[in-house]
Order: structure tokens, then sequence, then C-alpha cells
């Protein structure tokens, strides 16, 4: 069951390229819906019952997303892809750009028709510079084929995209902070409401998804949402990419149905590198709170279950580690993360991320003091839930994690000024 | 929902009564419930993003900000929560962790937001162990002084540049903890209302430069006072200590200057403290100047006026200062008819005195009214310099949709988008004409005028506007056919439906028409005063080579006069060259007094300080020459007294801008050769803001020079920082020229009130360049 939405093309030789996409069907799902005036409410409802949620991280039903947009509002309206993948741990967008470009263009050009919008932008991280390029070659033969441009498929529709290169700040992946460096502003997030559905880019109604999601599109109402939603578990539908790295034989990108054991996704990685054994697992991306490895045996890989055991699913992002890791060592270079990236609008977040590291720095170089967990504790609460956007809580809950469950290595490390482990 | 729909909300158990839709900050703010707060002000855009003003909101779980946060119908709020006091105290321990907490070595020790704040939410001591962060030091220019180590990232000064000042000046660079206040790489702070940004910054990262290290707020006095340069009168808070003003900040005032002023009016006060402030009379004997008491100098002053006035008053004329005070333009236009004299002029920057003017020529609408204009045509005006708070309220104008265009005789660096006619002097003659035909004006010029679509543009824009302006500025002032672009201004604003309106040059020129400091009947106006000697002169707070319309003439008439009595509060080179006696007057905020603004207020203040040495309020120096000359009347004992006499001569006077005419008249202008446009820039107003130092070291303090086109330098065979003599009528001047891309072609632009530029005639007319 695995490779059936996103991957499915892995099989092939140069699957980025038209040529082999069309070979398998690719664009007619587009044509269709363009030639056959697919009323755009269906679309929407076909995504609604597929059960997808954003990929990206937060999860949010990406039907009921597109549902916000007043498709009849009158002016310019945006389609953007999130393909600003940041988040320690994830990267398997970067994977989508390389190997199926096209279906994310035909994903995004039908999410255009959905919602009214003529043009779109994929703003890509700006460390992916060959997939950057890949997609780029793509946007130029879709525009050769006639699949992006004026009146595409003789419907009258129109649709143009373009791809933006960021400027390598983990930010920019919030989606506000995203619009604003588009606009050619300081990537700062902007202050909800009014969301982007209202308020986005340059102002106008925007819907702006993760790349991920966007390459499902296609798929999804190709074989129905109905089939896309049997293919995970309840309130999980689909399948899901999953970027699994850390201390395991084969790192990769996996695509498997959301609901399958963690086990299996282990076994499918190759298993613990030169059987060690399992310490703990960060499952979505590093700003979710580390769940301990015997724990994390018992679950399986979707949105409900890993929120039940106090992290989240995030970006699929799943990093393994084994006893050799020192959690403070892991916590300090995670938090140098988050005092990097903080965007410095918020009080809480441009101030606290700093202390957080600085503290978590210490206790790592043997300064650590008694007081300095419960201070930690404390300013974590005084960073969640205080800022604009959720970078505070991304760096929040790494520190809550590790305190929750390794909080005795860390007192090990204050009182002895070293390492439990190794 | 309609927008004045009104909810109930509960704050801290009491009801309140609310906008529904008003962010939950204002509506504490107007019930008297602190919310502490940094980054939110009520003028800018709202960034929520210092997190000061968290508040407990039934029913939401996390701490919200009451400054981005909308009232509803039955919202619950708890400003003191647990909740809500413990979102404050963390976001005021994280604000404290890297603050330097330099209070006592820092400006803004004791009127500083962040210290009265954190006595509230702060604790007694940190838990703060690591190393703090330090931000090297950055020069932005000579008005601010700029500590960013102390800067809490509230973005109060960014967003006021972008949405107030119209000029993104300072931004945000850098990220997180590294992110830094600061002006594109090696660029000055250059707004004219720029000085705004040290009230709004909550902190002591923005303080005044030449406040700085000169005394602490607790020290200072706080009096009221308006100020005393462009027309908006805007008003003034003057911190004194020790009689002396030390610094001066805005006061609120919603219907003119709202919370701002000008930089202008904030550290033009330095002026009274310059070199060459006079504080004791002085006397000419045999072509020197010697100090003298009081009364040796009035009498001289007295004697001087008598002999000269001779048998008929006529030989004698009066000119006046129009950012003199209503009180003493008073009682120096009732000295001079006390003398027999009718010719008093306080238009002395005037061009053109040909055609009718109004009755009394004022904005033609109130200040706040500018903000809801559709459309507005500005007639030589470069109005963000002449008047920068009139000119902010227009800016917000155009934000909310206005069309504004220009027509000028050079190109201005407006704010925000707008149609710029520029053309020469003459030219500008030609496009109103053509806006007036294009509206279906006749009469005079007007029937062969040439209408382009920019012409027809303009005019579109007045007539298609349910509220649209004619505004004349300064430079329509100035002109030499002044007359002529008064009369079709009259014509397109007829025409067009709009109002139209003027931009007094200065505090109290609308002041000085309603006291009567004008020419009587067969009195002479300031032009001809200065063309046809008088035997004796009053002049009062003017330096003839720099405030007068042809300085170079004022110079020879005025020295060729038998006596010429001066009230001056500074010594100037020029009035030496003229006067027989200076008598010192009192400055800015050293006398009690009233200035009328462009909408008609009356705003008197008391003096602040009292005046510096032997200086003497000029109304009482009036008093006493009125006086010693036997002129009745001159009793006074307050100025209130002198003011209760304007207002009984005022009556029920209003502003009023009808009865022009003009259109008829031909122009003396003939647009051939070579025409000088003598702007008067931003620092060179005044004599008081001549000598403001500060000032004077900004970018927009120019020094004096030929400006004129690459073009035109070309066919003149001149290059950049050439030497060049221009003459001007019989006068010449040797300066320096300057490329400058915003003059049109057949012009020079020779700002005048400037020094090197006292030797040259009118502002507006012809000049010839020769490379020297």
């Amino acid at each position: 069951m695995a490779n059936e939405v996103c991957f499915r093309n892995m099989d092939q030789d140069r699957p980025w390229l038209l040529e082999q996409y069309r070979s398998r069907g690719g664009y007619e799902v587009l044509a269709r819906i363009l030639t056959e005036k697919t009323p755009p409410e269906s679309i929407i409802n076909e995504v609604k019952l597929s059960g997808l949620r954003g990929r990206g991280g937060a999860g949010f039903p990406t039907g009921l997303k597109w549902s916000f947009i007043s498709r009849n509002a009158p002016g310019q309206k945006y389609v953007v892809c999130n393909s600003d993948e940041g988040e320690p741990g994830t990267f398997k967008d970067r994977d989508v750009l390389r190997y199926n470009p096209h279906q994310l263009i035909e994903g995004m050009v039908i999410a255009g028709y959905a919602i009214g919008a003529t043009c779109g932008y994929n703003y890509i991280r700006g460390e992916f510079w060959e997939p950057y390029e890949r997609f780029e070659a793509a946007l130029e033969e879709a525009r050769a084929a006639g699949f992006l441009g004026r009146d595409l498929f003789g419907s009258g529709f129109d649709f143009e995209l373009h791809s933006h290169l960021g400027a390598g700040a983990y930010i920019c992946g919030e989606e506000t902070a995203l619009l604003e460096s588009i606009e050619g502003k300081k990537g700062q997030p902007r202050y909800k409401p009014p969301f982007p559905a209202h308020y986005g880019l340059y102002g106008r109604p925007t819907i702006i998804n993760n790349t991920e999601s966007l390459a499902s599109i296609p798929v999804i109402l190709e074989k129905g949402g109905e089939w896309f939603k049997q293919l995970g578990v309840e309130n999980s539908g689909g399948t899901k990419l999953f970027s699994i790295s850390g201390n395991i034989k084969n790192p990769g990108v996996f695509e498997i149905p959301l609901g399958t054991p963690f086990s299996e996704l282990l076994e499918m990685a190759g298993g613990m590198k030169n059987g060690s054994k399992i310490k703990a697992v960060i499952p979505g991306g590093s700003s979710a709170p580390i769940i301990p490895g015997e724990q994390m045996m018992k679950l399986t890989m979707d949105y409900d279950a890993i929120a039940k055991a106090g992290s989240m699913l995030g970006s699929g992002a799943v990093i393994v580690l084994d006893d050799s890791n020192c959690m403070v060592k892991v916590l300090e270079r995670m938090s140098y993360f988050y005092y990097e990236e903080s965007c410095g609008q918020c009080t809480p977040c441009r101030e606290g991320t700093g202390w957080l590291y600085r503290v978590v720095h210490r206790i790592e170089t043997g300064r650590g003091r008694p007081e300095d967990l419960a201070l930690l504790d404390d300013m974590t609460t005084k960073i969640a839930g205080r800022t604009i956007c959720a970078l505070g809580d991304a760096a929040a809950m790494p520190v809550q994690g590790m305190l929750r469950h390794f909080r005795d290595e860390f007192k090990y490390h204050i009182a002895h000024k070293r390492c439990l482990v190794g | 929902m309609s927008d004045d729909q009104m909810v109930t909300i509960e704050v801290d158990g009491r009801e309140l009564q609310a906008k529904a839709g008003a962010l939950l900050i204002e509506v504490t703010d107007a019930a008297g419930i602190t919310i502490p707060r940094f980054c939110y002000h009520k003028k800018l855009s709202v960034a929520a993003n210092c997190r000061m003003c968290l508040v407990e909101i039934a029913k939401v779980p996390k701490p919200m900000p009451a400054c981005a946060t909308p009232v509803n119908q039955g919202m619950q709020v708890f400003t003191r929560s647990p909740l809500a006091l413990a979102a404050q105290k963390g976001t005021m321990e994280f604000l404290l962790i890297n603050h330097p907490l330099d209070c006592p070595i820092c400006d803004q020790g004791g009127e500083c937001e962040l210290q009265d704040i954190a006595l509230g939410y702060g604790r007694d001591a940190s838990r703060f162990v690591e190393g703090k962060r330090v931000v090297p030091e950055r020069d932005i220019g000579p008005l601010i002084a700029t500590d960013f180590t102390r800067c809490i990232h509230c973005t109060r000064c960014v967003r006021f540049g972008a949405e107030i000042a119209g000029i993104r000046e300072l931004g945000a660079t850098g990220r997180g903890e590294h992110m830094e206040i600061g002006t594109y790489i090696g660029k000055s702070v250059d707004s004219e209302l720029s000085g705004n940004v040290i009230d709004i910054c909550p902190v002591g990262s923005l303080t005044s430069k030449p406040f700085l290290y000169s005394a602490r707020a607790w020290e200072l006095v706080q009096r009221k006072g308006i100020a005393p340069h462009d027309s908006a009168g805007s008003n003034l808070n003057l911190h004194v200590r020790r009689n002396q003003v030390m610094r001066v900040h805005p006061r609120d005032n919603e219907g003119v200057n709202e919370c701002w002023i000008s930089d202008r009016d904030r550290f033009s006060y330095e002026g009274l403290y310059s070199a060459d402030r006079l504080t004791r009379p002085l006397i000419r004997k045999s072509d020197k100047w010697v100090e003298a008491d009081w009364q040796d100098a009035l009498d001289a002053a007295a004697q001087g006026l008598k002999r000269a006035r001779g048998t008929s008053g006529n030989r004698l004329g009066a000119l006046l200062s129009p950012g003199a005070t209503l009180e003493e333009l008073y009682l120096a236009q009732k000295l001079m008819r006390g003398l027999g004299s009718e010719n008093i002029d306080f238009r002395i920057r005037q061009g053109d005195f040909r055609g009718t003017e109004p009755a009394l020529p004022w904005l033609g609408q109130s200040i706040a009214e500018l903000d809801e204009l559709n459309a507005a045509l500005l007639i030589g005006s470069n109005i963000r310099k002449e008047q920068p708070i009139l000119a902010h309220r227009l800016r917000k104008a155009v934000l909310d949709g206005a069309q504004i265009s220009f027509i000028n005789p050079l190109e201005f660096d407006i704010n925000y988008p707008a149609t710029q006619l520029v053309n020469s002097p003459a030219g500008m003659i030609s496009d109103l004409a053509a806006v007036a035909r294009a509206l279906g004006g006749s009469g005079g010029l007007i029937d062969g005028a040439d209408v382009n679509d920019t012409h027809r543009a303009v005019a579109d824009q007045l007539q298609s506007a349910a509220k649209a302006t004619v505004l004349l500025g300064n430079l329509a002032v100035a002109h030499p056919d002044y007359a002529l672009l008064q009369g079709l201004a009259n014509v397109i604003a007829e025409k067009s439906g709009a109002l139209l309106g003027y931009l007094p040059e200065a505090a109290n020129s609308i002041g000085a028409r309603l006291c009567g400091a004008l020419p009587g009947a067969g009195g002479s106006n300031a032009l001809e005063m200065l063309s046809n000697p008088h035997k004796g002169y009053l002049l009062l707070g003017v330096e003839p080579g720099l405030d007068f319309w042809n300085p170079a003439r004022a110079m020879e008439t005025l020295g060729q006069a038998e006596y010429v009595v001066a009230l001056s509060a500074f010594r100037s080179y020029s009035l030496e060259q003229v006067a027989d006696v200076i008598l010192p007057i009192a400055g800015f905020a050293e006398t009690s007094g009233t200035y009328v603004n462009a909408q008609g207020d009356w705003q008197s203040f008391g003096g602040a300080v009292a005046p510096a040495g032997d200086s003497r309020p000029a109304w009482k120096v009036l008093r006493v020459l009125g006086n010693l000359l036997d002129v009745s009347g001159f009793d006074q004992v307050s100025s209130e007294e002198i003011l209760a006499e304007v207002r009984q001569m005022a009556g029920g006077r209003r502003p009023e801008n009808s009865g022009v005419n003009g259109i008829d008249i031909d122009p003396l202008l003939d647009g051939t050769g070579l025409t000088r446009i003598g702007d008067i820039p931003i620092y060179a107003l005044d004599p008081l803001v001549r000598r403001a130092a500060s000032l004077q070291k900004t970018r927009d303090a120019i020094g004096a020079g030929a400006r004129i086109n690459r073009r035109e330098a070309e066919i003149a065979g001149l290059a950049d920082g050439d030497k060049v003599v221009v003459k001007q009528d019989k006068c010449s001047a040797e300066l320096r020229v300057v490329i400058d891309p915003a003059v049109p072609d057949g012009c020079v632009r020779v700002p005048a009130g400037l020094a090197g530029t006292e030797t040259l005639g009118g502002q507006i007319g012809n000049v010839t360049l020769e490379k020297a």
C-alpha cells in the first residue's frame, strides 16, 4: 500500500519529466475538470471527503481551508504553495519537488480553479537549489505544453505559476511570514485574524498549502476522496510522506498509509543502526515533544495516536535517537536552532529563545545550577501561547518534552557536570 | 453589523459600552482602565508584538493582546487575573533580561515607559545570569541620539516612518535577539517630522540629541506654548529649567497637530541661545555699534523716528514679521497710525500686490477637514517643508484615496503618489490657465490656453471629487504674478466646485491681517515701501537681507533712510548694515501673546521663561515708544489687555476667501531667458530657526547655491561645483553650481533666506549666469 499518492511514480526512470508524468495520465484530471467545467464546490467537497489534512505540520483539513475563500469575491486571489521545508528532520517536500513536480503543478492549477485564482506562487526553501531548478524546468515544460498560461484547454480559465526562492529563514515557513517574504518584506508572521483566506498575499484572498498537500490533489480527484480516505485511518485519511532520520540504517522518505505502526516504519528504514537500542523518537519534526522509545514502539503513525502520546505528527519528520545520545546535548542543539530562527518580533520568543538556549548550553557545558530546571519549566510556560505565531510554542515544546521524559539526565548533568551517557 | 453598533462588555467586573469592533485597548483606555503596553500607539497600526497588553478573556484559553482584540457583545475581560498578570509579568521579565538597566545615565530615565511599567510588573531581582546584548552605536543624524542597546523592539519608530512620516527611514534588520533598528546603510533620518520618534520611543533608544545629558526629566517644568513658524499653530509643551527652554514637545490637539510636531517646531528653541542673541540695546554711533541702556536707546529711537517723520507721518514705514504676536503687530500698527502713517505691512515675501486679495485669506477649511479631502490642487507649494503638519493631513487624505496635484516651479519630493506639473514660473501661469480652461473657465489668459491631457486630468480630479480644494503656497505668494495665480486659482476653484484656500506662510499671517498690520488708505505695501524710499522705518523681527522678497532692494532702501528702528531678538549682519538703533526683544517662549493659525484659531500663550538678558517683550517696547512719541492709547499693562483691544477691533471677523479678482492682469514674467526660483528652505524661514544649530546640520539645511539641471548647465558651460556669478537686476552674487534634476528647463533655483543671497533681487525673477 506504499507509494500510492505523491510517490506513485517513484518506479519510473527520471519521473520528473513531463513525458513520464503524462505516460501515467498526468494532467488528465485537470483536463477533465476544465473541459467538463466541474463545479468548484464539488472539487472542494471531494477534497473535504478525502480527509486530507495539511501536510506541513499543523494538520488543518485542506478542504475546509479552501472553503473559507469566497470564490465570488471580486479581484485577484492567489494559490501559494509552501515549499519552505525548514523544520529540522523534514525533507519530504524536497523529494516531491525533485521527483514529482508536475503533480504539484497540476494540484496547484486545480486549486486555483477551485477557488477562482489565476495566479500561484511556489515558495521554495532557499537551500533547495537543485529542487528549485528542477521545478523551474517543470514549469517551463508545463507552459510549453499549455498546462499553464492563458485559456487552459480552451476553457477560458487562465493560470500562471511562479516559483520564489527563499533566503534561508526558517520563519518563512510560517504561512503569513512566507506571504510577507514574497511581497519583498522582512519575513515576519502577521497577527491573525485576518487569516490569509481573507487577507493574504498582497492583501488578497489566498490559500496557502504545503507541497505534499497540493501534490496529493490530482490523485484524490482521480481516484476519489473516499479512496484516499480509506488509505488511512479514522481522522487521518490517506498516505503520508515520512522523513525518517537519526540512528537508523536507511534514512529516507517513505510514503505509507497513516495509521501504520511506527515499528513498521522503522523496519522499512532498516531498523536501528548497528543494532543499537532505541532511546527516544521525535515523531514530527524538532518542534514536536520527544517520546521515549519504548512508548513509541507501541504507537501508530497518525494524528490522533501521536497527539494522545503528548506529541504531534507534525510534518512527519521522524528523528530516531539511540542510547548513545545525551539528551542535554540534543536539546542544546535544538534550542540553538530556535534561538537562531526566532524572527524577533514578539518579546517572549525573541528574548526567551536566547535565554532557553543559554541555560541549556550552561547545563551542557557543566555550568548548570540546581534552580535551572525550574527556571526552564517556568520560562517555557511564558513563551508558549504568548506569541503571534507558533515558533514560540515550537521552541518551548522540545524543552518541555525533554524535561518531562529525561529530567534525570539533566539533573545528573547539573550535579556531576558531565554526561550520563558515554 | 453597522459600524456604530454599540456592545456591552465587562472588564474586571465593570460594564462598559463600546462600539462593536473597537479594539479592547481603546475601550479600556477611554474608561481609564490601565493595561500596560509598549508597541501599541493610538496613531499607528497595530503590531501586537510586545505582548505586554495580554489579558484574559473568558472562554479563550490563551491570554490575548488587548491592542489587537476587537470587542464583541458580552465579552468578559480580566486585566489583572492570575492568567493576565502572569502573562504581563512574564513579558516584562523577558523585556528586561537584555535591557541594560542603565537608567541613571539614560535621558529617558524618569519618563520612561519601560521604567514605569517595570515598577508595576517587574521583579526586584533578575533570574537572568547570562551576558546581555549590546548594540554598537549608530549615528542617524544631528537631531536624534540613539542607543539601540536599550531598544525593546516595539517597532513604533519603524511604523511611524512608514505610516506618518511617509518615508521608511528606520527599519528592523536581523532576526530574533539580533534584530536591530537602524537606517539603510550609512543613511541618516531626514524626515521633517523625524523628532516625533523621540516621543513615541517608549525607552531611551531614541532621544533628543540637542537635549542629550543636559537635564533630568524631573528637573523640568512644563509650560504651554504655540509653535512660532508655520501656520498650523502646533500646540507645544515647553520644558523649562532655571529660566531656560530645555526642549520642546508636542501637546495633543486633535484639531491641529494631533500628537505630532515638525522638527522645526521641536528644535528651533536652540536659536534662542545662539551666540548672536541680542540682550542689550544697541545704538549706532559714527558707524560703530555700541551697547546702550534702555533709556538712551528708547530715547534715541523715539527721537530718530520723530526727526524722520518731520511734518508728515507718510514719511515713515513699518515692515513687520508675520511671526510676531498679535499683540506686537497690533501695537506696531497702532504706533504708526498714531504717527500718521498708513505705510504698514507684514507681507514682506509677497512678490505681487496687483489684483484684489480676499477679505481675510485663510486655509478655507479646518485643518482636520484636510484629512477628508478627495482631491486637492496645490499651487506653488512645497507643503511638506512649508507646513509639515498640514502636509501630514494631506497625506492622510491620499492614503484614504485622495488625488493630489501640484503646479510648481520645482519638482518636490512628495511622500505619496501625486501628479506634479513642473514648469517655469511663467509656465505655471499657462498650466493654471489650461486647467481653468479645461474646467470651462474663460477670460484673460484662459481663452488662449493650450490644454493637454494632464490639465484635463487635474481638472477632472477636482471636479469629480466630493471634497476638493485649491491651495496657494509660499512659492505662489512670492511669484511676480501672484495676482494672476490667485485669480486663476479662484476660477479653477469656482468652476470645479473646490474650496479656495491659502497656506499662510507664518505663524501669525492671519493674525497680522486681523490686527491691522496692513497699509491703510493711501498707504504703501511692503514692496512699495522699499521701492519708494521713506525717511524712517520701523522693523519688527526681521532681517532685511534674508526676510524680504527683494533683499538687495531692501538693503539699499533701508540703508538710505534717515532713521531705522529695529526690534530684534538677535544681532544680525544685514540689520546692522541698515539700522540706527536695535532694541532687544523677547524671543519665542519668552513673551505672552497670541497667534492665529491657518484655520483661524486664536491661540494665546504665556511666557514660559523670562526674556534673555535685558531684552524685553516687544509689546512693552512698543508701548514705551508710543508713550515717548506722545501717541495716545499706549497704557496697556498686560498683553491680555492688548488682546482685548484686538478682539474689539476684529469684532466677529471671520476668515473669508471670497472676492478674489485678477485674471485680466498682464503677466510680468514673459518666460524668456533664465528665471530664478528663490524658495525659502525649511530651516531658513525666520531669524529663530536660522540660528537653531542642530537643525542647521540637517540635510534639509542647504546652503546658498545655484541649482540647475544638467541640460541648462551644459548650455551655460557649467559643471557641478563651478563658481558662478548670478546676476539679477543690477545686483549679483557669486555661488556654487549644483546640478539638480528637480529644476525645470529655463530656471535656476537660488534659494533665498540664506547667507550669500542677500545681494540678490526678488525671489522669483530673471537672472543671468556667468562663469566666475
